[in-house]
């Protein structure tokens, strides 16, 4: 168990063993979010009451789940940075603030653009919206953060903290439907009961959901090794990589 | 297939824009997220070979 947690935070090996991933990783999240998209667009059914505006759903919650899931791993990496000193889940924890962030905007934009049509409005300020608000606030500022210091460790020390502070918006933003009165609609999966939808529907959506985690680990290792690039150029191993290329 | 022509699948029963403008965004996101770690990796091959020529150029005036 521990020479295994030892090599993992080797970034030579880290460096060398996703980059046999990659490819088939890349192969299985393009195949997955082309299906689900060609799927969700065209076969998937419309909803006896909001119509095609339903389609959205396909963007909206793959998004949102995965901007939750992404700060908790970001936070998680920064806990283990801060705890054991390990480089490379400093790095890990870095790489996650910026797709965070993206995926949090397009959860916010797709449910603005879902809104306009099902609630009439673009925006309301409840538990639901506000807390998304806050996390993608969140992932900006530990992006601004790392920017203000430039001493890496410092930099690592001071975000993982932010983002560990930050952890308690997760469950807020899970049980904000179930808290307060919304206009939001609560979980579409569950873990214990089945989709109040047919396969039809909820197939796609699933396959969605997979691409998008998929995905997510392409960007997270891409970014990841460029970062191990970045803090190792002094060793031997990343001059014979810059030597190649 | 849920729509009978080309013209009512962009048109979506109405909810076109809506539709269209989530799929371009979600589009957009994924293709920046893979740019992005290319463009700093690419930005980062140029600056360290840069930094080898002055290196080796320094090494041999000396």
């Amino acid at each position: 168990m521990w020479t295994w947690f030892h090599r993992l935070g080797s970034p030579r090996w880290f460096y060398n063993i996703s980059g046999r991933w990659l490819p088939w990783l890349s192969v299985a999240a393009a195949i997955l979010i082309i299906t689900g998209t060609v799927w969700a667009l065209a076969f998937a059914p419309q909803d006896y009451q909001q119509g095609n505006s339903f389609r959205i759903i396909y963007i909206h919650v793959p998004s949102a789940l995965l901007a939750q899931s992404c700060y908790m791993i970001m936070a998680v990496a920064g806990a283990i940075g801060l705890i054991w000193k390990m480089k490379l889940a400093d790095m890990a924890a870095k790489s996650c603030a910026s797709i965070g962030a993206s995926f949090t905007l397009l959860a916010l934009v797709t449910g603005a653009v879902w809104g306009k049509p099902t609630w009439g409005t673009w925006w309301v300020w409840d538990a639901r919206l506000t807390s998304m608000l806050i996390l993608f606030f969140l992932y900006l500022g530990i992006v601004a953060l790392h920017s203000a210091i430039s001493d890496r460790d410092q930099a690592a020390k001071a975000t993982a903290v932010l983002a560990l502070v930050g952890l308690v918006n997760i469950p807020i933003i899970k049980y904000s439907v179930e808290w307060w009165n919304t206009l939001h609609q609560p979980a579409t999966f569950t873990l214990t009961e089945k989709p109040a939808m047919p396969a039809e529907m909820w197939v796609p959506l699933l396959i969605m959901v997979l691409g998008f985690y998929c995905f997510f680990t392409v960007v997270l290792i891409m970014r990841t090794r460029f970062e191990i690039l970045v803090r190792e150029w002094r060793t031997s191993w990343v001059k014979e990589i810059l030597a190649k290329s | 297939m849920s729509f009978s022509s080309f013209s009512d699948f962009i048109h979506m029963g109405g909810h076109g824009l809506y539709v269209w403008i989530s799929y371009a965004t979600a589009f957009a996101v994924i293709v920046f997220n893979i740019l992005m770690p290319m463009r700093l990796r690419k930005q980062f091959m140029v600056e360290q070979a840069r930094q080898q020529r002055r290196e080796e150029q320094n090494a041999s005036h000396t």
